[in-house]
């Protein structure tokens, strides 16, 4: 038996991707609407350079919350529809690991090309160049964290009535801590005061995240089955 | 003891007779601290009169933050030991916090006016207590965004637990952007050295919000039951004839 | 001698008592059909035999053994069909057999994806994207999962609903070579699959008048 749960846990990941891959205009999708809400902040801000590099940091992160907010609802939703939820549930893999490798492969097809093309985002708004690296590093921090927060709320509205704006009147508020460490973060690079508080705030979310989250995801997932 | 309580028979009986001595207690304390704290109590040397907003507003966010953690109490003890009063707690419980909630904010908007010159100012205390009020309204929603009732229930319940988790990360992260983004020379009231002729009427009055919860929770929550025995006895009907 | 029993089993959903003081009992090699109008809780008591529901009382047991002391080890010996038929449709129909293979792989060691195929006559369609299927034919695939890996107790709920005749058939003779492999079913069915073996007619269990005592209109 050892070692097996551990290939269940990637064939969880290797379909999971399969059907990104399969279905790739979602992912396309979800890095469209972050360029498209960045570039309407810009257009409602205004092209000027002082502001907007002051603003660019905070633009960044509630673009990524938003994206990673609306692809939230493809997570579990499908399997729910299509009876695969009972299925896993029945599987041999614990529950809260099959979740913990969806988040994974969740945060693979949507939270990391968010990443790559975060700095393309700063360039347009002007960033200074001291907070392109810490931008990466918040956002590879950050980001994996909301996908494990948006599971929760992703499973909980299994079969709710407009399940999409409940998942944002859910979820939103949960995220405010990430994006306030990822804004401070970088804008601490940007005024040379040292980012690495922020940056380790960071990291305890992500932890502390990695622990409760998919625990209480397949809690929630448990009772959207009965 | 759960148990015990957990019939609804003896529930019912119970809060027939505790209704009463909660709706006493609650006009008592809150008629005689409004007394304290708008006739008796004196100006305070910076805020003069408007420090008497205090009385309202301090007592309202504290019972804000209680009915939420009495929502995630109750909600683990009916997801654990699945009983459907503890349920019918939390359900009723929301609307009575989520008006505390509201209650301070916009006191707090109100007392913000004089103190700083503007309706609203992104005080860290207010801004916590603005996402608290989100937290309610995404629970309310939630519990009633399903046709089967119990699914709500148990939905509900778990975005309680994780709220509660988040409610101290959310205030701390809500004061460290505070404080990078104001210069610390807001007023703040500091608890420890308020005098105690602005105490007894604080104190009465926090006594008096959570007389007027309890006598509100009972309501509600005989409400609630009364509710339910009807769907029940209606179900049975239709499906025995 | 393995079995596989129910005592006292209540259900109550959103309020309603589904069924009360359900008792049953499925033994190695035999049938247990589950009868009863729409709403009698058929599909109900299915999903709890599977563990996914919670009974309001009562308790499940595997020889003896409450099953919700060792969840993994049940969860291994289930195989549950239910109405819905857990495709997708990104994936071909191979990939989708094979990803539930490899989830249940931990405790069944032997199986085999094409035989699977062949006995349910998907093998000329193994890798056709799922989304062409028919109902029929997506009802197949899922209940070719049962011959893919081995476990003990088959739960299947109207598994012939969309089957044609011939399909019919190949599903009761799996389940006649499970039964006679030691296995047990339980099957809620209109389809007679001349396999008569225990009836269990839930109409007797949904006592409406009466409901038991502690439950008091609550």
């Amino acid at each position: 038996m050892p070692g097996k749960p551990l290939q269940v846990f990637i064939s969880v990941i290797r379909r999971e991707l399969l059907l990104a891959i399969r279905h790739g205009a979602d992912s396309c999708m979800i890095v469209s609407f972050f360029l498209i809400v960045v570039i309407l902040f810009l257009l409602g801000v205004g092209p000027e350079p002082g502001i907007l590099s002051r603003i660019s940091a905070g633009i960044i992160w509630v673009s990524a919350l938003l994206s990673v907010m609306l692809s939230m609802d493809r997570l579990f939703q499908p399997d729910y529809e299509d009876g695969s939820l009972d299925l896993l549930i029945l599987s041999s893999l614990p529950l809260e690991l099959i979740v913990l490798a969806k988040i994974f492969s969740h945060w693979l097809t949507t939270g990391f090309p968010l990443i790559i093309i975060s700095p393309l985002l700063a360039l347009f708004l002007n960033m200074g160049t001291p907070g392109y690296s810490t931008l990466l590093i918040a956002l590879v921090l950050g980001t994996p964290t909301l996908s494990l927060v948006g599971a929760i709320g992703a499973a909980l509205i299994l079969g709710a009535r407009r399940s999409g704006v409940l998942l944002s009147v859910l979820i939103l508020p949960l995220f405010i801590p990430i994006m306030i460490f990822g804004v401070s973060a970088v804008d601490a690079a940007l005024t040379n005061v040292s980012s690495k508080p922020p940056l380790l705030m960071l990291g305890a979310l992500l932890l502390t995240a990695l622990v409760l989250c998919p625990w209480a995801s397949a809690a929630a997932l448990r009772q959207a089955a009965e | 003891m759960f148990n015990y309580f957990a019939n609804p028979f003896r529930f019912l009986r119970l809060t027939s007779k505790l209704q009463p001595i909660t709706m006493l207690v609650a006009l008592a304390a809150i008629g005689l601290g409004l007394f304290y704290a708008l006739v008796e109590s004196p100006p305070d040397y910076q805020q003069s009169e408007t420090v008497r907003i205090m009385y309202v507003h301090v007592p309202a966010a504290w019972m804000a933050m209680f009915c939420y953690v009495t929502i995630a109490c109750s909600s683990a003890v009916a997801l654990i030991w699945r009983h459907m009063l503890a349920n019918i707690i939390a359900k009723s419980t929301a609307p009575i916090g989520a008006s505390f909630t509201f209650l301070a904010l916009a006191t707090g908007s109100l007392w913000g006016k004089p103190m700083w010159g503007a309706w609203w100012v992104w005080d860290a205390r207010l801004t916590s207590m603005l996402i608290l009020f989100f937290l309610y309204l995404g629970y309310i929603v939630l519990y009633n965004a399903f046709d089967d009732q119990s699914r709500g229930a148990r939905a509900a319940a778990i975005l309680s637990i994780v709220g509660v988790i988040n409610i101290p990360i959310i205030k701390f992260s809500v004061d460290w952007w505070n404080t990078l983004h104001q210069p610390a020379s807001v007023i703040k009231i500091n608890g420890p050295t308020v005098h105690p002729s602005m105490l007894t009427p604080l104190m009465l009055m926090a006594v008096g919000y959570m007389a007027l919860y309890f006598w509100l929770l009972f309501i509600r929550t005989r409400a609630e039951l009364n509710i339910n025995k009807v769907r029940k006895m209606l179900i049975q009907q239709t499906e025995t004839h | 001698m393995t079995s596989f029993s129910g005592k006292k089993l209540t259900c109550v959903r959103s309020g309603r008592i589904v069924f009360t003081s359900l008792n049953f009992m499925i033994s190695q090699g035999e049938v247990l059909y589950l009868k009863g109008p729409n709403g009698s809780g058929k599909s109900t008591l299915l999903r709890l035999m599977a563990g996914i529901l919670r009974p309001s009382n009562g308790a499940l047991t595997w020889n003896n053994n409450d099953i919700h002391d060792d969840e993994g080890l049940f969860r291994s010996r289930v195989h549950y069909v239910g109405h819905q038929d857990a495709i997708k449709a990104g994936l071909t129909v191979e990939e989708n057999i094979r990803f539930w293979v490899e989830m249940n792989y931990c405790m069944k060691e032997k199986y085999s994806i094409q035989t699977a195929l062949k006995v349910f006559s998907l093998d000329n369609l193994s890798t056709l994207p799922a989304r062409f299927l028919s109902a029929g034919q997506r009802k197949r695939l899922n209940l070719a999962r049962l011959s893919a890996t081995y476990a003990p107790l088959w739960l299947l709920d109207e598994p012939t609903n969309s089957l044609d005749s011939d399909s019919v058939r190949i599903l009761s003779r799996a389940i006649s070579d499970h039964q006679q492999n030691g296995g047990m079913v339980a099957i809620a069915t209109h389809e007679d699959l001349d396999l008569k073996d225990n009836v269990l007619n839930l109409s007797e269990f949904t006592n409406l008048r009466a409901p038991p005592q502690g439950y008091n209109a609550w």
